[in-house]
């Protein structure tokens, strides 16, 4: 049985599943990424510090504010420069704003119709309107606090090195926090939803890989660390992450311990569940979930999970800057030669940016490490693991599984080839 | 089947931020979905057709491989609506085309960079007939809604084609040459309501270089503020590699820009 699906649907980007069957046992299982490579380590070289930020976080539309904080931090621990508490902190509100955006998109828009057995959410639209504005509500309440903040959640404006360009004014803060609260009703009703779907039985423990703090759920800075045990620091991510190309993918994959790992929301919340805040613990265990959850299915519900985690977060960080209050804050950058590494979680997983600059404050090298092309060869080793279990059913209903399967990555497929 | 209007959004290289912005656009886009038929959205969707009358593309040509796709959708379309910076005018990726492509494989892919393709980057039109731009990176989502309206009512689109300045100073903004900064919003087209100065940060030109730009003006900008056009002429390459406005230059100022370096600051940036 040859299985082919070209393009697969309701993904970032273009990739292909590749499968066959042999009397029903595995011949070959692959997901072949065909995306077109942009180049962008190879073009950022010569740029001025400024313009680094710039066209880096063009590498990706959905996961921008992660590109951007990963540059950001590369080009500040290259050259030095330090950030204030107020900085930290509008940085910490959005990236709970990127996560909050991107898991809503893809829990009702990417992932939810494969378990209603829909096409997409346009249906919906007609069917179940509450559904598909409540969506609409999660996506773009975070969209719009990113926005709030960054001028524009896609691509980001104001941030930049060692500080920001403009802050949002008080009042706009106090608006978005009510925003924040009103979606604790939309939460509530999507962790109901998620408790009746049912995900695929397959199971297959692996290596989880995420950013580790020791304050809190960790969304930058910190240590890469390994379910397997061991962590390293930024500067030696090489000692962690092992690139190796294949034929099939014109992304690179990665390994460490093991042949493959996994990074993204199960493999944070297998790695620091502990830290989520209250609210979403309480999810976590509505929804069934008892850490270290090895399906890769449950990526999807980890995903509610953090969405819980991140609105909370929002709220307790808006009341910070609303007690506090906001500065315009002068961002004197003196460039310096020198190289750094900048390690962010984006929805998908761990991504890290690695920068050398001249004494001009110009790049000279320039290193991107996408969570989607992390997780490919484990992916590949999914398929493989599942469908020889798959082999008894018509091969419609295989191709699906595969694809849900897929899509169960969240995969930003461009991002990964870069 | 109905009469409405059949819709299908397809996308080359690039980022799909455009794309993204358009989901983004929430209960206008719940308004919009109920005029048109979407019939084809990759990133969104799974119904799959190939009978549509408009069709959105995003993204930037890069590959040879990729103009077969590209053509089979501009047959099938009425209209073809090119989707952001990346379709209009390459988008930043086009920098890759100062830079070797071979080096620029085996610089990503080591030894087996020679197993995978790398072409000129180029923005859609230079491959099909275009009907509408909308420029952008990411696009203005206002724009898209629109040019669906326009669309949808039969009447012509016009592509704003005033300065990003223009926008920037009916916003009252602070000018960013007066903050010591340098800015490509003189000589940029607008249409994204001065999104970026009006966060305090310098327009990068994502919009492209608008028709008819008047040099002489953004001479005299620069001037002011002790600057010469070759100040500037490093920045355009982030997005306006072939939509330069070398042809309107001396024959001088066209040798220094494909010298120019990016314009940097002295040794100390203020940008509050």
């Amino acid at each position: 049985m040859e299985i082919r699906v070209d393009h697969v649907t309701r993904v970032e980007g273009h990739g292909n599943i590749v499968a066959s069957l042999d009397d029903g046992r595995l011949k070959q299982a692959f997901f072949q990424v065909v995306e077109a490579n942009r180049f962008f380590e190879g073009i950022l070289r010569g740029r001025d510090w400024l313009e680094v930020s710039h066209i880096a976080t063009r590498i990706c539309g959905i996961c921008a504010v992660s590109h951007c904080y990963a540059s950001l931090q590369a080009t500040e621990a290259a050259m030095g420069i330090r950030v204030s508490d107020q900085t930290r902190l509008l940085r910490r509100l959005t990236m709970n704003a990127e996560q909050i955006s991107s898991h809503a998109l893809h829990v009702y828009f990417l992932a939810a119709p494969d378990f209603l057995g829909l096409p997409s959410v346009l249906p919906l639209i007609k069917q179940d309107p509450d559904t598909v504005l409540r969506a609409f509500r999660l996506k773009n309440t975070g969209y719009d606090l990113g926005a709030m903040v960054l001028g524009r959640h896609c691509h980001p404006v104001s941030a930049i090195p060692g500080g920001f360009t403009a802050v949002p004014k008080l009042s706009e803060v106090s608006k978005m926090r009510e925003r924040l609260v009103d979606l604790r009703k939309d939460l509530d009703i999507t962790v109901e939803l998620f408790q009746k779907l049912d995900v695929p039985a397959f199971d297959r423990e692996t290596e989880y890989v995420s950013l580790r703090r020791p304050d809190h759920y960790a969304w930058m800075g910190g240590e890469i660390a390994s379910s397997d045990g061991g962590a390293v620091a930024a500067d030696s991510y090489r000692d962690a992450v092992k690139e190796f190309v294949v034929p099939h993918s014109t992304a690179k994959h990665a390994r460490w311990h093991r042949e493959a790992y996994r990074v993204g929301a199960v493999a944070r919340l297998n790695n620091n569940w502990q830290q989520l805040r209250p609210e979403a613990k309480k999810a976590m265990q509505a929804l069934g979930l008892k850490p270290p959850v090895h399906n890769p299915f449950l990526n999807t519900v980890a995903q509610v999970v953090e969405l819980v985690h991140c609105v909370e977060d929002s709220i307790a960080a808006s009341d910070e800057i609303l007690k506090v209050g906001l500065n315009e804050e002068d961002v004197d950058v003196q460039p310096r030669p020198g190289r750094g590494v900048g390690l962010a979680e984006a929805p998908r997983g761990l991504l890290i940016h690695d920068y050398t600059y001249d004494e001009r404050g110009r790049c000279t090298k320039a290193n991107c490490i996408i969570p989607t092309a992390q997780n490919y060869a484990n992916l590949d080793a999914d398929m493989r693991a599942w469908l020889p279990q798959l082999a008894s059913q018509p091969k419609e209903e295989i191709t699906l599984k595969l694809e849900m399967l897929v899509r169960s990555y969240d995969p930003c497929i461009s991002c990964s080839v870069h | 089947m109905s009469d409405k209007p059949r819709v299908a959004f397809f996308d080359f290289a690039c980022c799909e931020g455009c794309q993204l912005t358009v989901l983004s656009i929430g209960e206008p886009l719940v308004t919009l979905l109920g005029h048109v038929d979407v019939v084809t959205w990759r990133e969104a969707i799974s119904e799959k057709s190939d009978d549509f009358d408009i069709a959105v593309v995003e993204g930037s040509i890069t590959r040879d491989s990729d103009v077969a796709r590209l053509k089979k959708i501009r047959d099938k379309a009425k209209v073809l609506v090119a989707l952001g910076s990346c379709a209009t005018l390459g988008g930043v990726q086009g920098l890759g085309n100062t830079f070797d492509r071979s080096e620029l494989l085996s610089l990503v892919y080591g030894e087996a960079g020679s197993q995978f393709e790398a072409g000129e980057v180029r923005p859609i039109s230079a491959e099909v007939p275009v009907e509408i731009s909308i420029h952008g990176c990411p696009i203005n989502a206002d724009e898209f809604v629109a040019v669906m309206e326009h669309l949808l009512l039969g009447r012509p689109y016009r592509v704003p084609n005033e300065a990003v300045c223009y926008e920037c100073k009916l916003n009252q903004y602070e000018c960013v040459f007066d903050r010591g900064d340098i800015c490509l919003g003189p000589v940029t087209r607008g249409g994204c309501n001065a999104i970026c100065t009006s966060k305090g940060h310098r327009c990068f030109g994502c919009r492209g270089i608008m028709d008819q730009v008047n040099l002489h003006a953004a001479r005299d900008v620069l001037e002011e503020h002790g600057l010469k056009l070759e100040d500037i002429l490093g920045m355009f390459k982030v997005y306006s590699l072939r939509a330069s406005p070398e042809e309107k230059m001396t024959e001088v100022e066209r040798e220094k820009a494909r010298k120019a370096e990016p314009w940097r600051f002295g040794s100390t940036t203020s940008l509050a």
